[in-house]
């Protein structure tokens, strides 16, 4: 699919004075993610105290990460960054003895142009730990790009073919051994039937490990075996990836990682919309199903049934609008699948459009809004706040999904507002997590259905400037 | 470099930011790459604030990098100029911009010669100066600028106002309970016939800046925010300042007193001596509480106390003079300001300890043992974990250190508020150590046995790992639905696909 099948979509490009998360967000949710890594943040007190308070109480669970912060000696050169950074991992090594530290770079080792790729390999060697080195920064990136960045450099990481030793024969891979958990070994050969033959096929992005088990689950109910995650549970079970592995997004922003599978590790991607929403989840099942030339069985009547069940949700947004200030890249899915369910879409932001990567999801949008009889939304890469603003106190939207800087502005005056953040840190992808989705979409306007009879919807004295 | 989990006080930029954006129609533009303007969220989610913040980046990206900011500055600061007309615009340097070295002066004089508004370049180095010393240079940066120039243009109004009158000066946004304690401090100078002639920066115009010399004195509540602002105010315009924290019953009379001083310096003849006799003995219960059968009981416990300066030493002396807690341990994260604070709290504890590090902080809380402690957000937390009570006496604070009924720290009332965290924090402490003693609440099992019912049905490994995944808090919940659902199917065994099942199939 490419983007000349959808005309309708009109793109445009701001000033990208926007707020977003930095990117070195993503070690908040990695690092609990994989549960042996330690991530090591190589920045400055305005990277820590980010972390710090856009973390919350997290930061107080003894979390596996931590700033590399560097003072003005490490800024001019007086100090020696490899023998630096080797007095940090020693430690951190002795302390917390993980399987692999990954060294996220910032925007101050950008400019200073500290080598990070260059000392990760050198001190790898010296000190037994892997080291995987992640550029997440401000100056390139938005918020969960920065998983994208790791990710990617993850991807160099896997395997190229399953280790053959004796103690292998035990399942390594966590998603065999959690299904085949406690069963006998003609059990699993046994439903190692229950799969249609095809070619193997890992899944990148990552998600909660209960989503994990759905997905994986969902494509079992096609014969569809999962090979492997990146990321997995652990480090050390980072999935086999070989020439000619078929790949799977399940996130939008993972454009870096899908082309690093596909130049250096010789996957072949298989483009599909993403699995948010009923509506994405089946199109996405789909789409691999149809790669392995699987009829896929009943997935029709799972939509459906789902749809169903979400009908008391739906009706509170049915003909409603929703417009998306743009911050963490899964605004085209979520709108998508919003326009299914009967809202309009004025305007969606995006930090950054890759054309490629989201082509299907692209063109599913294209043909949603044309099925559902509304109007194509103007997409806007790297918004400018001020402007949309300006536009959003025009429109007034019924809903804005926006981040924590202007959503107690907007609420004040009276346009019902949505935390942009809570998107990517909910369960949302699959056909079960589809009613969490619509749980944060509905929730301002079930709010607003409690208190209406009180007359305070504006609560600021005069229009104030922005 | 160092390994840090956690840090006290903020970058500098965070400093400059609260100052400006406690002004009324002052403008912060911040030098930094994409996602640095979290502040903003603070604010908005913090102190719940109802308006913009009036933070905006002009954003350093790779472009930037390469070429410079060339016109991107400049024309960041006309645009703003253009849209929202403030009064200041002030241009305000991050990590990225003292590394970069571009020189923003020059940006900021170009600036100027378009935008109608006043431009300025925050002068604070990330490197050297952190949070609040920034905040403390940058209000003295505005007040400075304003002054001179009113005395150019020739507006600096003349003489003092004809009541005695005062400045309050280093009340910010996000400053821990500073919004109750302005308010307080008001109703203070109320009663002791003193009029406000200016508080600073919060909620002030800085066109009103040039009025500061018309005051009597400047009192600066807080030791962090304000002291560099009421020296300058004192070297070139000769007012005198009050810098003692009316934090307690015993430093409030002090401040009092510091007051009465100056102003008989000045010529009036005022005499507070029976207003402070009457305030303690009567309108505040703190006295009196020190004197109560409950109070009695707290004579001699144990407790540590850790904050910034003023919070530490202020609170310090409370427990120790006027409550009879013996203190084991006082210790500030301000490590710049450490003779001070050792200064103040020397005779009223048995240990001061200054340093910067959480971890070794909750090592010797952990040494220690307290029975209670008083500290910030992270103290707190080594309490839970220690199973210590925590009363929250400073910054870095979260949302509940926020609250929206009135809690002053400073004043008579805010004598009242302390006695009330400090009384409720031991109490708490009291009765957990009792329950211990009598094995706790002996009912709660004998409830839980009559809510879980035995079950019928069995639960696959994999349907057990799915279900130990979910919360607490709604994994009951979630086990009864299942089993119901299973039960309506005739499902003998629960694995994960039927425990999904039934999620979709409840819609919970």
């Amino acid at each position: 699919m490419t983007v000349a099948n959808t005309p309708a979509l009109e793109f445009e490009c701001d000033t990208g004075n926007y707020h977003t998360f930095c990117p070195i967000s993503c070690v908040a949710w990695l690092y609990q993610k994989i549960e042996d890594s330690f991530f090591l943040v190589i920045g400055t007190k305005t990277c820590g105290y980010f972390l710090q308070n856009a973390m919350g109480v997290m930061i107080f669970a003894e979390p596996r990460y931590a700033m590399a912060e560097l003072e003005e000696g490490d800024i001019s050169a007086k100090l020696n960054d490899y023998a630096e950074l080797k007095r940090l991992c020693e430690q951190i090594k002795r302390d917390r003895n993980p399987s692999v530290i990954v060294w996220i770079g910032t925007c101050t080792t950008e400019i200073i142009k500290m080598d990070l790729e260059g000392l990760a390999p050198r001190l790898e060697s010296e000190i037994g730990v892997p080291i995987v080195v992640a550029r997440a920064n401000g100056l390139d990136y938005a918020f969960t790009q920065g998983e994208d960045t790791v990710l990617a450099a993850m991807a160099h990481r896997c395997p190229t073919e399953a280790p053959k030793t004796e103690a292998e024969k035990e399942e390594r891979n966590a998603i065999t051994k959690l299904l085949n958990f406690g069963r006998k070994q003609e059990d699993v050969a046994q439903e190692e039937s229950e799969y249609v033959d095809h070619p193997p096929l890992v899944l990148f992005g990552s998600v909660p490990d209960p989503v994990v088990t759905q997905i994986t689950l969902e494509l079992k109910r096609q014969g569809i075996k999962v090979s492997g995650w990146l990321p997995a549970k652990r480090y050390t079970e980072l999935p086999v990836i070989a020439e000619g592995t078929y790949v799977a997004g399940i996130n939008p922003f993972l454009s870096r990682t899908a082309s690093t599978l596909m130049r250096r590790r010789k996957c072949k991607l298989i483009g599909a919309p993403f699995p948010i929403g009923p509506d994405g989840t089946r199109a996405w099942v789909e789409k691999i199903c149809s790669v392995f030339g699987i009829e896929p069985k009943g997935l029709e009547e799972r939509e459906a049934k789902i749809w169903e069940s979400l009908e008391d949700y739906v009706k509170l947004i049915r003909g409603k609008s929703v417009y998306f200030m743009g911050d963490n890249l899964l605004e085209i899915s979520l709108a998508r699948f919003l326009v299914r369910c009967g809202m309009t879409v004025p305007e969606i932001g995006i930090p950054y459009m890759d054309k490629r990567y989201q082509a299907a999801e692209l063109a599913l949008l294209a043909k949603t809004c044309e099925e559902m009889g509304v109007p194509t939304p103007k997409i806007t890469e790297k918004p400018d706040n001020y402007n949309q603003i300006q536009r959003i106190l025009e429109i007034q939207p019924d809903l804005v999904i926006t981040g924590m800087a202007h959503a107690n502005p907007l609420e004040a005056r009276g346009i019902s507002t949505k935390w942009s953040v809570e998107f990517t840190f909910a369960q949302i992808h699959g056909f079960s997590n589809a009613r969490d989705v619509l749980e944060l979409v509905t929730r301002p306007l079930r709010r607003n259905e409690n208190l209406k009879d009180l007359g305070w919807d504006k609560l600021v004295k005069e229009e104030a400037t922005v | 470099m160092k390994l840090a989990y956690w840090m006290y006080a903020g970058p500098a930029h965070i400093g400059t930011l609260r100052i400006a954006s406690s002004f009324k129609n002052v403008h912060a533009i911040m030098h930094a790459p994409l996602g640095d303007d979290y502040f903003n969220v603070m604010r908005s989610m913090l102190s719940r604030e109802r308006d913009f913040t009036p933070v905006t980046a002009s954003v350093v990206d790779r472009n930037v990098l390469a070429r410079g900011s060339q016109e991107k500055v400049v024309d960041n600061i006309t645009r703003k100029d253009r849209e929202e007309q403030p009064d200041l615009i002030v241009l305000t340097p991050t990590c990225t911009s003292s590394i970069l070295q571009e020189d923003l002066q020059n940006f900021v004089e170009r600036a100027q010669l378009d935008a109608e508004g006043d431009v300025m370049l925050a002068d604070v180095n990330h490197y050297r100066v952190n949070e609040l010393q920034a905040a403390d240079r940058t209000l003295q940066q505005i007040v400075e600028y304003y002054l001179k120039k009113a005395a150019k243009k020739g507006e600096l109004p003349e003489g003092k106002t004809e009541k005695p009158s005062v400045n309050i000066i280093g009340i910010t946004t996000l400053g821990f309970h500073n919004n109750h304690d302005a308010t307080e401090l008001r109703r203070l100078m109320g009663m002791l016939g003193i009029e406000v002639n200016a508080l600073i920066p919060e909620g002030a115009s800085v066109q009103a800046l040039k009025n500061l010399p018309r005051a009597w004195f400047n009192l600066v509540p807080y030791r962090e925010v304000g002291p560099a602002t009421a020296r300058y105010l004192e070297e070139n315009f000769d007012m005198p300042s009050v810098d003692i924290t009316p934090m307690g019953i015993v430093e409030t009379a002090r401040c009092i007193r510091a007051i009465q001083k100056i102003l008989n310096a000045h010529g009036v003849d005022v005499d507070y001596e029976s207003f402070i006799d009457d305030q303690t003995r009567f309108a505040s219960q703190a006295a009196w509480f020190s004197r109560s059968i409950d109070c009695q009981n707290l004579t001699g416990k144990r407790c540590v106390v850790f904050g910034d300066s003023t919070h530490a030493a202020a609170i310090t002396k409370v427990l120790a003079r006027e409550m009879g807690i013996r203190v084991v341990m006082a210790g500030s994260y301000c490590k710049y300001d450490t003779d001070w604070f050792t200064e103040q709290v020397r005779d009223h504890c048995d240990e001061v300890f200054i340093s910067e590090d959480n971890g070794a902080i909750a090592d010797k809380i952990a040494q220690l043992e307290p029975a209670a402690i008083f500290g910030t957000q992270m103290e707190r937390h080594v309490g839970k974990r220690l199973n210590i009570p925590c009363g929250v006496i400073a910054a870095p604070i979260h949302v509940q250190n926020f609250p929206v009924g009135y809690r002053p720290f400073l004043g008579y009332e805010g004598a009242n508020q302390l006695v009330d965290l400090i009384y409720n924090s031991f109490t708490l402490g009291m009765e957990d150590h009792l329950l211990e003693i009598f094995g706790g609440h002996d009912t709660k099992e004998v409830i839980t046995k009559t809510m879980s019912a035995d079950s019928d049905l069995s639960w696959s490994k994999d349907g057990l790992t799915e279900l130990n995944r979910i919360p607490g808090f709604v994994r009951g919940k979630v086990k009864r639905n299942t089993e119901k659902f299973a039960r309506e199917r005739g499902v003998s065994e629960i694995t994960a696909e039927v425990l999904y099942a039934a999620k979709e199939a409840v819609g919970a």
